[in-house]
C-alpha cells in the first residue's frame, strides 16, 4: 500500500464491533482519527509521544497509545475504545468501581486508564497491589495520586473472580 | 504537536523494504512499533520524506532459536518474548531486562530491533545485546549482508553503525551458557521512565562481566574481578564512562550508583534475588 503525502486514503477498521470507514492522510495519528473522522471523543489525547497514556485503546485487543499509532497503519485492524465499554448507558463494573473509589477527577486520564485495565485483566486476572500500579506506571494522572485506582482495579479483579460481577454491573452506580 | 506531512509505504516483504531503502536512502524512516519515532516524528525532531511499515512484513517478523543464539526479526515485539516461556531459559538476561523496559502498553507495539535501531544510551536492550556479546545483522539490496558485533555498532548518543540504505534484519543474542548466573538492575525516578543507571550483569566463578546503560553515551561492558579488588574496579569503570550532569541525576549520582549498585549486584546471593 502506498499512501502519497497530503492526500486522504481510505481507512476501514472495526470499531466497537462496528465496520467504519474513514479517509486520513499518512501523518494523521490514530487519536486524531478517531476522534475527528469517527466520533469516538473518548479517546483523549494528551501528550502525543507516548508518554501520558491518555490516548490508550485496545488495537487486536492490545492496549497501544494511540498517538504512537498512524491511522493509516489501523486499516484492517479492531480498534476498542472507552466507547465500547458502557452497554445501553449502565457503565460496566470497572467503570462503576472506579466511580464508587472515586478513582477519578478531572477524567482526562480516565479512558486511557480504563483500556489498560482491559487488557491488564485478562492477562492478570488476580493481580497484587504491586502489579496495579505496575500497570498504572504507563499512565499519568494529576488528580488522584492513584489510590483509588488501585483499589478500583483490585475489587473489580476480586469480584469477576468470584463471580460477583454481574450482580454489580446492574447495581445503580450512584449508590455509594 | 502533529507530524510534517510524509508519503507512507506498507511494505509487504523483507525485498520491498530494502528496495525503497535503496530508493530513498537518508529520506526514508523504517517505522516498526513506532515507540521511539512516532514520538519524534509528533515533535518534529525528524521529517522524512517517505515512511515504510514494516509491521506486516511476515518474514521479519520471526524469533529462530539457532544454535548459539536466538536470531529476533526485524517486526517482532517486545511483548512476543515477554510471552515466551523459554525465553528464560535461552537468554536468562534478557528475560530479567524486559519488565524494566517502558511500560506494558509501550513493550505491546514496541520492537526489539527498534530499540537497537534507535541506540538510546539507556535503553536496556542495547545493553543486554553488548554485555552478552551479541551481533546486529544488517542488509541492503546492493550491499553484503553483514553481522556486527553489538560493541562496535552502538557509536554513541541515537548513534550506530547502520548506513542510511541499511535495514536491521535481525539481532542476535548468544544463548544462555552453564555456571553463569543473569542478572539485571537499575535505578530510574519512576518504574518505567529512562534508567539513571541501568545494570547488566554476567557472573561467573571467575569474574564479573558487568554492562552499565544510562551513563556513558552507548551501553559499556567489562569484565570486572571478585573480592577485595572490585570496588577499586567498580571505581575505575564508574569515572571512566564520562558521566554528564543533567536535569534527571549529577555524573556523581550516577559514579556512585555505577559503584554501590554495581557490588550489590555482584555480590548478593543468587537465592536473595526477587525479580
Amino acid at each position: 500500500m502506498h499512501a502519497p503525502a497530503e492526500q486522504r486514503s481510505e481507512i476501514e477498521l472495526e470499531l466497537n464491533g462496528e465496520t467504519r470507514h474513514g479517509r486520513a492522510e499518512p501523518r494523521t495519528q490514530l487519536c486524531d482519527f478517531l476522534r475527528h473522522e469517527l466520533g469516538a471523543t473518548g479517546v483523549h489525547v494528551g501528550c502525543e509521544h507516548g508518554v501520558c497514556g491518555a490516548c490508550t485503546v485496545l488495537v487486536d485487543g492490545v492496549a497501544s497509545r494511540s498517538c504512537l499509532m498512524l491511522a493509516v497503519q489501523a486499516d484492517g485492524r479492531r480498534i476498542d475504545t472507552v466507547e465500547s465499554l458502557a452497554r445501553d448507558d449502565v457503565m460496566n463494573d470497572l467503570q462503576q468501581a472506579f466511580s464508587r473509589h472515586h478513582a477519578l477527577q478531572c477524567g482526562f486520564c480516565t479512558s486511557g486508564i480504563l483500556m489498560s485495565c482491559v487488557e491488564f485483566l485478562q492477562k492478570v486476572p488476580d493481580p497484587d497491589e504491586a502489579q496495579v500500579r505496575d500497570m498504572l506506571s504507563g499512565h499519568l494522572c494529576r488528580c488522584t495520586g492513584y489510590t483509588g485506582i488501585v483499589r478500583a482495579v483490585l475489587e473489580v479483579a476480586r469480584q469477576r473472580q468470584s463471580g460477583e460481577s454481574q450482580q454489580n454491573a446492574s447495581e445503580n452506580p450512584n449508590d455509594v | 504537536m502533529k507530524a510534517a506531512s510524509f508519503d507512507y509505504v506498507r511494505a509487504s516483504s523483507k525485498k520491498e523494504v530494502l528496495r525503497l531503502l535503496h530508493e530513498h536512502g537518508e529520506d526514508a524512516r523504517l517505522l516498526a512499533g513506532g515507540q521511539s519515532l512516532m514520538a519524534t516524528l509528533n515533535m518534529r525532531l525528524t521529517q522524512p520524506k517517505v515512511v515504510v511499515d514494516i509491521n506486516r512484513v511476515e518474514e521479519l517478523n520471526r524469533i529462530r532459536n539457532e544454535s548459539g543464539y536466538l536470531a529476533v526479526g526485524a517486526a517482532v515485539r517486545q511483548v512476543q518474548l515477554t510471552d515466551r516461556a523459554e525465553l528464560a531459559r535461552e537468554v536468562p538476561l534478557l528475560a530479567k531486562a524486559l519488565p524494566w523496559i517502558g511500560h506494558f502498553q509501550t513493550r505491546n507495539r514496541g520492537t526489539v530491533c527498534g530499540s537497537v535501531a534507535h541506540a538510546d544510551p539507556s535503553a536496556e536492550i542495547p545493553l543486554c545485546l553488548v554485555t552478552l556479546g551479541g551481533s546486529v545483522v544488517l542488509e541492503s539490496l546492493k550491499g553484503k549482508r553483514r553481522e556486527v558485533p553489538a560493541a562496535d555498532f552502538f557509536q554513541g548518543l541515537l548513534t550506530t553503525d547502520r548506513q542510511p540504505r541499511e535495514l536491521i534484519s535481525e539481532v542476535r543474542f548468544p544463548l544462555a551458557q552453564d555456571g553463569t548466573d543473569y542478572r539485571f538492575q537499575e535505578i530510574a525516578m519512576r518504574h518505567g521512565d529512562f534508567a539513571l543507571v541501568a545494570l547488566a550483569l554476567c557472573l561467573r566463578d571467575d569474574g564479573a562481566h558487568l554492562g552499565v546503560g544510562g551513563v556513558a553515551d552507548r551501553p559499556v561492558a567489562q569484565t570486572l574481578p571478585l573480592g577485595d579488588d572490585l570496588p577499586d574496579a567498580l571505581n575505575t569503570l564508574a569515572w571512566s564512562l564520562g558521566a554528564q550532569d543533567d536535569v534527571h541525576a549529577s555524573a556523581a549520582y550516577r559514579r556512585q550508583l555505577v559503584r554501590e549498585l554495581g557490588q550489590r549486584l555482584i555480590e548478593e546471593p543468587s537465592h536473595a534475588r526477587p525479580r
